[in-house]
């Protein structure tokens, strides 16, 4: 199944089941979406459920709060994270904040999805990965999805959850196929452990699990080691039991991020693990990061400004040279 | 005039149409990636605007080549930029969207819709300040028109007195959504009218783009306060390389491409069939070098990832 497939099918079964649950966004309905997630719904569910909105991003999710407020459960789209920006001020001015003020009277059943990340020669404007910016207002939650399995379960709790909730997608990933099936189980609260190993975690959370997958074996046949690899999944809260339970097994750690080194979220990761499991390390821990650069248009500074799989493993086998592996 | 207007009219809105046909046929061979917004169709409003605003500064979003080619970039720096060459007018590190250049008062693709509405008031702020009366023209979509960039716009050039022209692009789709599912208001102008002199003009017709322009150049040069100008036109493109496009019927892409700019102007009766050729035949040439120039270009050094971000000498300035 596609990662867009699974996506909309958990669209469609919290529309199918519950009438409170409406979508919204630019182009989202007649058109199908930018990248087909909400494709089939306009059709099924109608206008009313199905809102094609303006471009306009803040009001997008201020409505989406006030529909929230009354009643509804409206799962916004924002066209990618980029405008985004546009509504930070409905995001970390009101929707983190009117359960607190309210003193838990508001309550905030609401979920704004997005993709992000570094795509294909799209310059700086529509290059970028900003977790960061989400996941530091306490009062919200940031889920991240990276393959079928945690799109469907996780947008599904997300839509079910009365907290607010900031659903991150990657671009590259919606037209990529994974394995699926509806039984599959997943807790969108916990981190995952995708590989057990015992020498070393690499933690990382959208793509960039996946670049990760595909140099693992290399890694440890480089290093004659094993390696345990984590998706990292929600960023706030983040699930730092499982995150130091393998650190503290495996002695070393190492985290894989697309957005920039400076203020990345990986820093983030890298002090709660590392209060957590200083003694117990064998090895400073490594980031591998994007550059603290803008995102260029031309492809080959593209590709120097983010961790690609080559570049992982790479630094990956320089650093545990390093450090006695 | 009369004449010597149609033929540099002709002669730009060719050579758009042409680099961008050119520019098509080289993203889907792989040599141009990205987003590639292309203006076909549009290049009435694109060119008169541009003409008429001469040493004006212009703002426009991510749909820029049409106005960067009419403002006098040469059309070789543009397709390196889309090859993502170290010869691009950004190095290739804007690409499609970003093409910027302020030795000609251009100051282009911006690619977050309606963000360069409130930078196109503040520069016409900055001009009247420091005395310098040569106008500002910035251009947008009708989508750009439900942000609140451009409310807040609208009312901020009306109250400080700025003499600058709003240019709405009335295409009459954002991406895949159609203007009267995505604005209560359809006739853009009036969006305008309470704040400032707003008119709608046909779109696909250069000379009364131009003639418009004009008339709004100069009164807000002598007024010094905003005008608007909603002019009626036609993407006959997908809104980019990656969308379908199937939200538009045939028929109505027939009827728009029925009121062709470039043929129009071809009937005026204002261009000798001599002229005509020679122009094709020109653009051609020119569009052919700039491909060889872009493809011969090198690619710019690694180091250039790291360059453009911080002025280097601010590392000095000490107040
Ligand atoms: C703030 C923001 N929201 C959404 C987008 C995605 N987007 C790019 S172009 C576009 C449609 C713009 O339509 P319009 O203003 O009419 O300009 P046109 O493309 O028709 O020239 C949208 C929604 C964006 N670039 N910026
Ligand atoms: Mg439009």
């Amino acid at each position: 199944m596609l990662y867009r497939e699974a996506l909309n099918l958990a669209l469609d079964e919290m529309m199918e089941k519950d009438e409170t649950v409406v979508v919204l966004g630019e182009d989202v309905g007649f058109y199908g979406g930018n990248y087909r997630v909400t494709e089939g719904l306009y059709a099924k569910y109608g206008e009313r459920r199905v809102i094609d909105t303006p471009i306009a991003e803040n009001s997008i999710v201020g409505t989406a709060i006030g529909m929230a407020l009354g009643g509804l459960r409206p799962v916004a789209e924002i066209m990618t994270a980029n405008f985004a920006m546009l509504a930070m001020d409905q995001i970390v001015n009101s929707m983190s904040k009117l359960r607190y003020m309210s003193g838990g009277k508001l309550l905030l059943p609401m979920v704004v999805r997005m993709p992000q990340g570094v795509v294909k020669q799209l310059a700086s404007q529509h290059s970028q990965s900003l977790e960061s910016m989400f996941a530091c207002v306490p009062g919200i939650r940031v889920f991240t999805a990276s393959d079928c399995i945690t799109a469907y379960h996780g947008l599904k709790t997300a839509i079910m959850l009365d907290d607010p909730v900031i659903f991150l997608e990657h671009t590259l990933l919606y037209f990529e196929k994974f394995e699926f099936s509806k039984d599959s189980f997943y807790n969108p609260f916990k981190a995952r452990v995708l590989k057990e190993g015992k020498d070393l975690t690499i933690f990382s959370y959208l793509k960039m699990v996946h670049d990760v997958m595909k140099v693992v074996t290399q890694i440890e046949n480089t290093l004659n080691i094993s390696v345990e690899v984590i998706d990292v999944g929600p960023l706030n809260p983040l699930d730092l039991e499982t995150l130091t339970n393998s650190v503290k097994k495996t002695k070393r750690f190492v985290i894989v991020e697309e957005n920039p080194k400076h203020g990345g979220f990986g820093a983030t990761i890298l002090s709660a693990v590392l209060e957590e499991t200083f003694y117990n390390l064998d090895a400073p821990p490594l980031r591998i990061a994007g550059e603290d650069t803008p995102i260029p248009y031309n492809r080959k500074l593209e590709l120097l400004a983010i961790p690609t799989p080559e570049k992982i493993y790479s630094k990956i086998v320089k650093w545990g040279k390093e450090n006695g592996l | 005039m009369q004449q010597s207007l149609a033929e540099k009219f002709y002669y730009l809105m060719k050579l758009g149409r042409v680099f961008e046909l050119r520019a098509k046929e080289e993203y889907m061979k792989g040599n141009i990636g990205g987003f590639l917004h292309l203006a076909i169709g549009e290049e009435a409003v694109h060119v008169g605007a541009t003409v008429a605003f001469e040493k004006g500064d212009i703002f426009t979003h991510y749909r820029d080549h049409v106005y960067a080619i009419a403002k006098g970039i040469e059309p070789k720096y543009l397709m390196a930029e889309l090859f993502g060459k170290k010869t691009g007018v950004a190095k290739g590190k804007g690409g499609s969207m970003h093409f910027f250049e302020p030795s000609l008062n251009f100051y282009g693709g911006n690619a977050i819709v309606g963000a360069h509405i409130p930078h196109a008031v503040g520069m016409a702020y900055a001009r009247k300040y420091r005395g310098e009366n040569t106008g500002v023209l910035v251009a947008f979509g009708d989508g750009a028109t439900n942000s609140g960039n451009f409310y807040e716009s609208l009312n901020l050039a009306s109250l400080w007195k700025l003499p600058i022209v709003f240019l709405c692009e009335n295409n009459l789709y954002a991406i895949g959504t159609r203007i009267d599912r995505a604005s209560a208001i359809t006739d853009i102008y009036l969006k305008a009218k309470p704040y400032m002199m707003a008119k709608q003009i046909d779109g696909m017709d250069v000379f009364e783009v131009y003639k418009a322009v004009m008339e709004a150049k100069e009164y807000i040069q002598e007024e010094s306060k905003p005008y608007f100008i909603e002019a009626l036109t036609y993407r006959y493109e997908p809104h980019s390389m990656s969308d379908t496009g199937n939200y538009r019927s045939a028929r109505e892409l027939e009827i728009a491409k029925s009121k062709d700019p470039i043929e129009r102007l071809k009937k005026s009766g204002l261009l000798s069939e001599s002229y005509i050729k020679y122009i094709d035949d020109l653009v051609e040439k020119e569009i052919e070098e700039a491909v060889e120039f872009a493809k011969n270009s090198p690619e710019p050094e690694e180091t250039e990832l790291y360059t453009d971000i911080y002025c280097e000498v601010c590392k000095n300035v000490i107040p």
